[in-house]
């Protein structure tokens, strides 16, 4: 897929990818010798403007989580551009690296992996204020409560182990971590995907509020289409490495315009038993991202393929404005 | 804030007890903990507090008692020199156990920093540590255990140091293993979102989450060095005399079996049996504990 900035004005752009590539080596044989490469991002751009949330949606496989550690440079590239406020920071020596990631945190999906089980709660979220040698200790504990109280926590659990915490408070203390250095960017990958229905809706809400609150932008990765309607501003739709549609969330939920995007959102289930919806069902499996199909890379499932799809990759282009997409028909 | 409806701050109390002690009490009512502990604490008792009480010089010799039998006089009867063999067994177990621990203890450094290093290093670095712990593991360790004690003149000291470097390498094996699969976790995945050095992820990160595995580990290590003090002087090989150790009173004793001095064979066997026996419950119990928490 040719490689075209968007254009739009956004204002303030924050974060700008460009052409990010991920390929991961297949070795195989008695020397290691690589074989191949799952192809697992191959060319995403998008930007993000500043106080922004883009929502990255897909199947389980296409790439959105290594996306997200990518732009965090916690994968390394394979290849591309990511400009945090306009410097590329995959030139950054890593020590200039190790002063950028106060600006840029990472929130997880799974809430019992992503705290440490032998650090008190209290020493998980002053542990980024201590790699960077912020304040003394009482004033790191005096942030530490500040932050508790700011996603709902009490102070007095600052001595608990996460093992103590549900599934809903260990996130709350993993946003409070995240929050610690008072971030620009919040990667938050997945991060409501293993909670709760009821909790999903909490700490939704308390990511809005933080968003507001103190000015952040996030780049949201979920599955779950409801979540990143509710919480997207804009909303990117990934398929097997690459970027099929990115547009305004309102736009692209009430008319997608890539069939692949159309063929996901019909999936959503709507409340209503009366109402007559035509369901559009993929046929086969995701093809493997080692060698993706040639062309458009979605025209072996496409209920509108023909034959240009199998040769010709389709250009990424602004059909409306604001609205890209990558197909020939749309 | 308000959105913590469904969330209550959990009705426990403020001050929930420690991590630390809940895990104490759960390893002491592990009955073989119970046991472990009591045993080992009795043999420690018994060669390091034993010798002030029964004031009895373990190297005096008294050629009118040969090879006696237990008595009123000599508890344990005595040796070939007429040696009171009580206060030798007494003092005998004090060596044991410190080189035991100390040799354990350098043991455990080694093998903790070695599998660390090699674990999160990965690649080629990892590769080529672990192929060098490949291939010192092909050299029965006894063989090593020979040769360095033949090369070097075995003071207490040097002989800490011959038995951690032969028995480090399954340490850092079991280490390395455990990182491998730890680092992989999203916390440390964190640790480097913000920027964390590489110490700092090998020490706070890392380090605490294998300690479980660690501490089980050093149990075994303390009794396997005991283990090998004593075969190294039941061969001839072990420390100097005079001062007695186990296995260098059990090889004493092998000379006189067929005299029928059973007096000598036991009961430094049984000191040895009682220790072995104590680290293997208190390391069944720790593993017992730690394995309920994850």
């Amino acid at each position: 897929m040719s490689v075209v900035e968007p254009v739009r004005d956004l204002g303030d752009v924050l974060l700008s990818v460009k052409n990010l590539k991920k390929y991961f080596p297949i070795t195989g044989g008695i020397m290691s010798r690589v074989v191949g490469n799952v192809r697992a991002v191959d060319g995403v751009s998008f930007d993000i403007a500043r106080g922004e949330t883009l929502g990255l949606v897909g199947e389980s496989g296409c790439g959105k989580t290594t996306t997200g550690r990518a732009v965090l440079r916690l994968i390394e590239p394979t290849a591309g551009r990511v400009e945090f406020e306009g410097k590329n920071i995959m030139e950054f020596s890593p020590k200039a690296m190790r002063a950028v990631r106060r600006q840029m945190q990472i929130i997880f999906q799974d809430p019992f992996g992503s705290l440490n089980p032998r650090m008190s709660v209290g020493q998980i979220i002053q542990e980024p204020l201590v790699i960077h040698g912020v304040g003394n200790r009482t004033q790191r504990e005096a942030r530490v409560k500040e932050l508790l109280d700011v996603v709902g926590l009490a102070s007095y659990h600052v001595q608990r182990f996460p093992h103590e915490f549900s599934g809903g408070q260990r996130q709350r203390v993993g946003i409070a971590r995240a929050l610690a250095l008072n971030p620009k960017l919040i990667v938050a990958d997945e991060p409501v995907s293993a909670l709760d229905v009821s909790i999903q809706s909490q700490i939704l809400n308390l990511l809005e509020d933080l968003q507001k609150e103190f000015d952040l932008t996030y780049l949201f990765i979920a599955h779950g289409l409801n979540v990143i309607r509710h919480i997207s501003d804009r909303v990117g739709v990934m398929y097997l490495g690459v970027m099929v549609e990115l547009g305004s969330a309102a736009e692209i939920y009430q008319k997608p315009l890539h069939p692949y995007t159309e063929a996901l959102f019909s999936a959503i289930p709507v409340p209503n038993p009366e109402l007559k919806r035509s369901r559009i069902v993929l046929q086969g499996d995701l093809p493997s991202p080692v060698h993706p199909p040639s062309g458009c890379r979605f025209h072996t499932r496409c209920p509108i393929a023909q034959d240009r799809c199998r040769r010709e990759v389709p250009v990424w282009k602004e059909s409306f404005p604001g609205h890209f997409v990558a197909c020939h028909f749309r | 804030m308000a959105m913590d409806l469904l969330t209550p701050a959990d009705g426990l109390e403020p001050s929930a007890p420690s991590e630390r002690s809940r895990a104490f009490k759960r390893f002491w009512r592990h009955p073989m903990g119970k046991i472990g502990v009591i045993g080992l604490l009795f043999i420690i008792l018994f060669s390091f507090v034993g010798p002030l009480i029964y004031r009895v010089s373990p190297d005096a010799t008294n050629l009118l008692y040969l090879l006696t039998p237990p008595s009123v006089k000599f508890p344990l009867g005595t040796d070939e020199l007429g040696r009171n063999y009580l206060a030798r067994v007494m003092v005998g177990g004090q060596l044991s156990l410190i080189v035991g621990f100390a040799s354990a203890f350098a043991t455990m450094l080694i093998g903790i920093a070695y599998g660390l290093i090699s674990g999160y290093a990965g690649g080629y670095v990892d590769v080529v540590m672990m192929r060098i712990v490949d291939i010192m593991l092909t050299i029965p360790g006894l063989f090593i255990l020979l040769l360095l004690d033949a090369m070097f003149s075995p003071s207490a000291f040097v002989l800490v140091f011959i038995i951690a470097f032969t028995s480090w390498f399954g340490v850092s094996r079991l280490v390395r293993s455990e990182v491998l699969s730890i680092k992989q976790r999203d916390y440390v995945e964190a640790a480097r979102a913000f920027g964390a050095s590489s110490w700092h992820i090998m020490t706070r990160e890392l380090l605490p989450n294998v300690m479980g595995t660690v501490m089980v580990a050093s149990t075994f290590q303390v009794a396997g060095a005991i283990i090998t003090i004593a075969t190294l002087s039941f061969l001839g090989l072990g420390l100097p005399p005079p001062t007695p150790n186990w296995g260098e009173l059990l090889n004493a004793s092998m000379s006189y079996m067929y005299q029928d001095a059973w007096w000598m064979i036991y009961p430094p066997g049984i000191c040895l049996l009682i220790t072995m026996l104590s680290f293997n419950f208190i390391s069944e119990a720790l593993q017992g504990v730690l394995d309920s928490r994850r």
